[in-house]
């Protein structure tokens, strides 16, 4: 009964990103992206810098650094989209009165929220893999550059995007649609800024500086896999190339994920969904 | 816990009694910061009654039906729907739901609705049977259309499906006419006696009291949180009246009058109360018995004319005698 909820909910939540037009609105931000950054990169690989004609090592340095970039508006459009998603989905439908029916059918509320959240999930994971292979086919055939570890970095972005949808679906059970998207999408940023934050710190060799990345990194782990992904798209070489000069740089990750931050992370979707649960059980609709 | 021997020689008496009520809740109590909205609410609906909640606005009518269908948490109180405790989701498996605000998921046509909702209750009706319900509501034709594009009306239409749809037990209308015209308000009384027939149980909350005392077997009034009268159409409403037009009315003929029933008079019309609260047989004689009386007392009938205090009258006298 709980499994035959949980699927037909999921179905539901896509048929509704797919019928709302949201994949049309995302599929044209995503073409403008993709079309910007072709053009960019074709330009890139005629680029004569100032001493002449870019090695190739330095184009292959600057095309990962750029990808770091492009790869990171990717991730904004799709934790933007997935927010916005996930708190109209719920308190949304609690506040137009949409839920009342549905909530009355023999189904546990609990069901119903993990329902939206795997529909959430395969949406948001879907685009991010399309998107991304997307991106990379563009850089492949501009610069002839192909990340090391795609599959490992698509996966961490779509936990990124999975880790925002979660926390926005436990702000939806609490306070209204728009609030919830808000709230959840400026967090995201708060936690990306103390990161780089953190890195300067880190650079800079204060600890107390570089603390705050790591705590927010601990908090909302958005951050933390975004620069595991990052790590898992950019030349290896290219922090040995890049040197202290780009030591806390936004867009370079040093190093790549730990199991145990992953665990976190797992564990941390896997706590907050079971809030987000608890509190839409015990909510009057 | 163990289950002994007991329990199971109380499963096996349970068994054996008649069919739980389709609705049974005892000493619903919710409240709303510091304002009480429903206060020791009790009351059932057997198997295949029809059940009207009367009440004014924020009597507390649509928050008990919330409570009853857990979708809002009482503060304190049981709900035990169709024989199973309220907590338990199993419980609403055979319950039908049209709300008071009622909105269907816009990006689905009518018929992806009804296949939605079969698919949470569990329960396998094919799909010719789906699109009767839509046929039942009057929108056969219009299965295939997006829910965005219905008007209210329409919309309050598919709702009533939807409460239908799974083959329910007990079905609960909240304002099931609020966006409908005469004749949709029409449709909606001969599906509510059309379930009352196939022994389907339904809760009928309505403004409407004429709605209401077509349909139901028996009223529960609420007002302020609490049960301010309940029973059926007969006991509360017991009296009925007769009003006569009559002239040279002489003192024996008063007389014959007063001793029928309480009387009043005004001008040419006197009302006269009469006994018995069922529409009997002996009741119905005493009618032509008067009027034979009054004539051989030399009264000149112009109208006789029988009334029944009407439900309205009735839930006022409640509402307002209940103020201080």
């Amino acid at each position: 009964m709980t499994a035959r909820t949980v699927l037909t909910v999921a179905g539901l939540t896509l048929r509704e990103a797919a019928r709302r037009k949201v994949l049309r609105a995302l599929a044209v931000l995503t073409l403008a992206l993709l079309a910007l950054s072709a053009w960019g990169f074709a330009k890139l690989a005629g680029l004569e810098s100032q001493a002449g004609a870019l090695t190739s090592g330095e184009v292959r340095l600057v095309a990962s650094q750029l990808l770091n970039l492009v790869m990171f508006g990717l991730s904004l459009i799709a934790a933007l989209g997935t927010a916005f998603l996930a708190g109209p989905t719920l308190a949304g439908e609690v506040e137009s009165g949409q839920a009342l029916v549905l909530l009355a059918r023999p189904v546990r509320r609990s069901a119903v929220l993990v329902g939206k959240w795997l529909g959430l999930v395969a949406f948001g994971s879907g685009y991010v893999v399309l998107a991304g292979l997307a991106q990379f086919l563009v850089v492949r055939v501009t610069v002839d550059y192909w990340p090391p570890q795609p599959v490992t970095g698509l996966a961490l972005l779509a936990a990124q995007t999975a880790v925002l949808l979660t926390l926005g679906l436990l702000l939806a059970t609490a306070v209204s649609p728009m609030a919830s998207g808000v709230v959840a999408v400026g967090l995201f940023g708060a936690t990306w800024i103390a990161g780089v934050v953190g890195g300067v710190g880190a650079a800079l060799g204060n600890e107390g500086v570089a603390r705050v990345g790591t705590v927010s990194r601990m908090l909302l782990p958005t951050d933390g896999l975004w620069r595991g992904a990052m790590h898992a798209f950019q030349d290896p070489s290219a922090v040995l190339a890049a040197g202290a000069e780009f030591a806390g740089f936004p867009f370079l990750s040093e190093a790549g994920l730990t199991p145990a931050y992953l665990a976190w992370s797992v564990l941390w979707v896997a706590l907050v969904l079971g809030l987000a649960g608890t509190v839409f059980a015990r909510r009057d609709v | 816990m163990t289950a002994g021997p007991d329990l199971a020689a109380a499963r096996g008496l349970l068994a054996g009694l008649p069919p739980s009520p389709a609705v049974w809740c005892s000493g619903l109590r919710k409240r709303y910061g510091r304002r009480t909205a429903v206060d020791g609410v009790s009351f059932t609906v057997g198997r295949g009654e029809v059940v009207g909640l009367l009440g004014p606005n924020g009597a507390g009518k649509t928050s008990v039906i919330k409570m009853l269908l857990g979708l809002v948490r009482p503060d304190a109180g049981e709900v035990h729907l169709l024989g199973r405790p309220g907590r338990d989701p199993q419980a609403r498996e055979r319950v039908g739901y049209l709300p008071e605000l009622f909105r269907y998921q816009p990006w689905l046509t009518a018929a992806e609705v009804l296949a939605l909702h079969v698919r949470l209750s569990g329960a396998a009706v094919p799909a010719a049977e789906q699109r009767d319900r839509l046929g039942l509501v009057g929108l056969a034709d219009r299965a295939g259309d997006r829910v965005g594009g219905f008007s209210k009306g329409m919309q309050q239409r598919l709702g009533l499906a939807v409460a239908l749809v799974a083959r329910p037990e007990l079905v609960v209308l909240d304002e099931p006419t609020s966006a409908l015209d005469p004749l949709g308000r029409a449709d909606v009384r001969d599906v509510v006696l059309a379930l009352r027939e196939d022994g389907v149980a339904v809760l009928l909350n309505s403004h409407l009291i004429g709605e209401v005392e077509r349909v139901c077997d028996r009223v529960v009034v609420l007002d302020r949180g609490r049960v301010a009268a309940a029973g059926t159409l007969g006991e509360l409403l017991g009296r009925r009246e007769l009003r006569l037009r009559l002239t040279g009315v002489g003192a024996d003929a008063e007389a014959r009058l007063a001793a029928t029933g309480r009387l009043t008079r005004s001008g040419e019309t006197w009302t006269v109360e009469l006994p018995g609260a069922e529409d009997t047989a002996e009741d119905t004689a005493d009618v032509p018995r008067l009027v034979a009386d009054l004539v051989a007392l030399g009264v000149r009938v112009h109208a006789v004319e029988p009334g029944r205090i009407t439900l309205e009258e009735r839930l006022l006298g409640i509402l307002r005698g209940d103020r201080p």
